[in-house]
């Protein structure tokens, strides 16, 4: 049970926020290996696929008076689970849509994700665009093929947070989650406990949102 | 997956509405037989067919067999009735018997040293009693190297260089095709087209001309309107297994038989279907034949691979159709059926503990049974694949299991607890565990939307299961292990054994420890189990004792309606010690029941 008690309480007048935050990208991307480095700073050279979700927590401490936990949905990228999604970033508050920068097509994918996520998850939903691999191509320049100004330019325009990552050699993975929890509406966010009603989370402030998914009930 | 032809749908309500569906947990009331029986010691009573008894010319008789009153089931008598002159491998010795064993439902099975000249090493010593003593426990029983010469019967695999990668093609043609032959045994699974869709071993440059050569044979046969199930070159058994849309092929050098294997193929089969469904399955290969099943299975070659690789080492719960229990009292297991019944949530179909790959405790709606084959399914992707274990903390995936419904998936919570630690915390993400020490707490429902449902049910479950103790006695059985054949029956010669009840479709075995920790002698312990297995489950066998005698082992197979046994004895133990040592197994088991077997689960 530890680390998973009752949250909300924090420093005499810190603030403590729970949000949901779901990985969503092409299989093999890197989006375990990402919560991976940010859940317990490791690397797995050879990860086995995700299969359907799996579920973690971290939590971020931005200042001496703010902490912010993260319920993190690690979701499969097979195209077999895509039906299950909405499931998962239905009440998510904020997400991260992987692609890996050595392959041109996964990018397109990820703009597929961030498309379905601007029409059907929560209207204010934060969205940060991670391109992983880094490492790779900072060994081999040669094997990328999406180039950061691009997928910048995408980012801007989309109105997404946008980092190039390494998992492997954690380069922006703290700084991608960070920046999340910084643009997250933490004064709106009391210091709450999130298990007393855990059908809402703290920050669901339109509470229509749930009752949106037409996509995800009929096929299974 | 709405729309589907004509003809799918109708193989699709075939299939599901097949009322085959093994009871699991099974009712108490198979109990009754063994209540009749636990009354201690009768002397013991000859086989109740006359024809055989008046055949038991050497009958042995055993001191302290145990006598069951139902008089389906007979006691264990060794009765020699003939010496069978000894084909070179037991294999066909096993046939021989159950050919002619017609009239006789109990036969010692003795190889005799008719061919002692060449086959001296393999059967014959043993043969002429080879005293006990010299095969003390220390003298590597199935683990000295004259043994692999001698005994072509368990061929040793060297399991670092079966599992190991086949390299690819453009390195060295003939190297990776040298190494693709020598693996001891392959999984091939191919589309009704031709394509491939997994092989255990080598890529696909190296497999498409041998794909090529199974689907021609393959199609051959279907094209004269016959099915091929298996065949025989030299010793390498293939066994196909034709589904409507896939071929699933075995090829093995192990000494397995066909229904062994095709019951693997069948479990790989399973394992397709959990993840896509049948309905689905059918309707890729309805739109486009010719689909490449591979990317829809994308990441789940390790699951096929993990099941194909517990096959190879030996596998006692595929070998038996059934599952392993946690040992622990029945009180015990009471109180955690009871809290987790408490703690059900509405959306909840099945509750699971399990620990190291044993059942501690299953709810279930009292109209649903479960099916072995989906537990070993969950088993196997929990337990033998990294995949989920690795994820730590909580999982929550879409399963089909094929035996409840292979037409629609189900929503499994996964939650893996460190029960050793005083806190019982959840398993941080990454942490390494041994199979043996993993417990998982599986919850499945019908419900996608059941996550937070589950995951409430779990803290509750966990919370509970720690106040009133249970997760103690769980991490304790969990500690303990299995027994040591000497610590059932004190001086037993028997070294390890396999103990199926029927009933409760659960097995029971002692722990592995000393005799057969490593990989390779457990591969041959099984080997010897198979050939038992095999022998009597022949078709039209009828031959409910089989005593197989070799230079390593001397083994018994014991099959009544209520159970199986089969247990091997260092090489030289007599016929009548090992019936002694059978009974006193039974009686334990008998005995102890109530705890070895999770019986009957609790409904709700």
């Amino acid at each position: 049970m530890a680390g998973r008690g009752p949250a909300g309480r924090s420093g005499a007048g810190g603030r403590f926020a729970q949000f949901k935050l779901v990985l969503l990208g092409e299989s093999a991307v890197g989006k375990s290996s990402l919560v991976l480095r940010f859940v317990k700073d490791q690397f797995d050279d050879y990860r086995e696929s995700t299969i359907g979700a799996a579920f973690l927590t971290q939590t971020v401490t931005l200042d001496e008076n703010t902490t912010v936990k993260f319920e993190i949905w690690d979701t499969a990228g097979q195209e077999r689970y895509k039906s299950l999604a909405p499931m998962y970033y239905r009440n998510a508050h904020c997400a991260v849509v992987v692609y890996d920068i050595t392959q041109a097509s996964s990018l397109d994918k990820a703009k597929s994700w961030i498309k379905e996520l601007q029409r059907q998850a929560n209207e204010n939903i934060i969205i940060a665009l991670a391109g992983n691999k880094k490492d790779t191509v900072d060994e081999n320049p040669d094997k990328r093929a999406v180039p950061t100004a691009d997928a910048e330019a995408y980012a801007k325009e989309a109105g997404l947070l946008f980092f190039e990552t390494s998992a492997k050699t954690s380069y922006n993975v703290k700084e991608l989650f960070t920046a999340i929890a910084k643009k997250l509406p933490l004064d709106q966010a009391g210091p709450r406990n999130l298990r007393a009603n855990p059908r809402t989370g703290p920050l669901d402030l339109r509470p229509e949102a749930t009752g949106q998914q037409g996509a995800g009930n009929c096929n299974c | 997956m709405s729309q589907h032809g004509d003809q799918v749908e109708h193989e699709v309500q075939d299939v599901s509405s097949d009322p085959h569906r093994p009871p699991l947990p099974p009712r108490p009331s198979t109990l009754s037989f063994f209540q009749d029986g636990s009354k201690p010691n009768t002397s013991s009573r000859p086989p109740t067919r006359a024809g055989l008894v008046s055949r038991a010319t050497t009958a042995l008789s055993v001191a302290d067999a145990n006598a069951f009153s139902s008089g389906s089931v007979r006691n264990l008598r060794s009765v020699s009735s003939q010496n069978i002159s000894s084909p070179s491998r037991s294999k066909s010795a096993s046939r021989t018997a159950s050919e002619t064993a017609d009239d006789s439902s109990i036969r010692s099975l003795e190889l005799s040293s008719e061919h002692a000249q060449e086959q001296d090493s393999i059967f014959g010593e043993a043969f002429h009693n080879k005293r006990s003593d010299d095969f003390g426990l220390d003298s590597g029983f199935l683990s000295t190297n004259e043994a692999r010469e001698e005994t072509e019967l368990v061929p040793q695999v060297d399991f670092d260089q079966e599992f190991a990668d086949v390299p690819d093609e453009h390195d060295d043609d003939e190297l990776a095709h040298n190494l693709w032959k020598a693996k001891k045994k392959h999984f091939l699974i191919l589309s009704a087209a031709g394509k491939p869709i997994y092989t255990r071993h080598g890529s696909d440059a190296i497999i498409s001309s041998y794909v090529g050569i199974i689907q021609t044979i393959i199609s051959a046969y279907t094209s004269w309107d016959n099915q091929l199930r298996s065949f025989l070159a030299d010793d390498t058994k293939f066994v196909i297994l034709s589904q409507t849309n896939l071929f699933l092929v075995a090829i093995s050098t192990l000494p397995e038989s066909e229904v062994q294997l095709r019951a693997q193929l069948d479990a790989l089969y399973m394992q397709i279907l959990s993840t896509l469904t049948l309905p689905t399955l059918s309707h890729i290969f309805s739109v486009r034949p010719s689909t490449d099943l591979r990317r829809p299975l994308q990441g789940t070659e390790v699951l096929l691979s993990a099941l194909a690789d517990s096959f190879t080492r030996g596998s006692p719960s595929t070998l038996l159709t059934s599952l392993e229990s946690l040992r622990m009292r029945k009180a015990h297991r009471k109180i955690i059926n009871d809290t987790m019944v408490k703690a059900r949530v509405d959306d909840l179909l099945y509750g699971l503990i399990v620990a190291g790959g044993r059942l501690v405790s299953v709810i279930r709606p009292k109209k649903h049974s479960l099916h072995p084959g989906d537990l070993q399914l969950i088993f196997n992707m929990l337990f033998e694949a990294e995949g989920i274990k690795a994820g730590g903390g909580e999982s929550f995936l879409p399963i089909c299991l094929p035996g409840f419904n292979n037409r629609g998936y189900l929503y499994m919570y996964v939650s893996f607890l460190d029960v050793a630690s005083e806190a019982v915390r959840e398993l941080d993400i990454d942490e390494k565990i041994a199979k043996e020490d993993a417990v998982a707490i599986i919850l499945l429902s019908a419900n996608k939307e059941s996550f937070e449902d589950l995951q409430s049910m779990k803290s509750y479950l966990i919370h509970e299961l720690r106040k009133n103790g249970s997760m103690k006695v769980i991490h304790r059985a969990v500690q303990n292990g299995r027994p040591l054949p000497t610590d059932i029956v004190p001086g037993t010669a028997l070294r390890h054994f396999l103990y199926k009840s029927k009933g409760n479709v659960q097995f029971f075995m002692p722990s592995f420890e000393a005799q057969f920790s490593d990989s390779q002698s457990r591969r041959q312990l099984f080997s010897i189990y198979g050939l038992l297995h095999a022998s009597v489950h022949a078709k039209f066998a009828t031959v409910k004792v089989q005593h197989m005698v070799n230079t390593t082992c001397s083994a018994l197979a014991w099959v009544t309606p209520m159970f199986e046994l089969y247990c091997i004895a260092s090489a030289g133990t007599p016929r009548n010690a090992l019936a002694q040592n059978a009974n006193k197994v039974v009686q334990y088991i008998q005995r102890e029941e109530e705890r070895i077997f999770l019986i009957g689960g609790a409904t709700f």
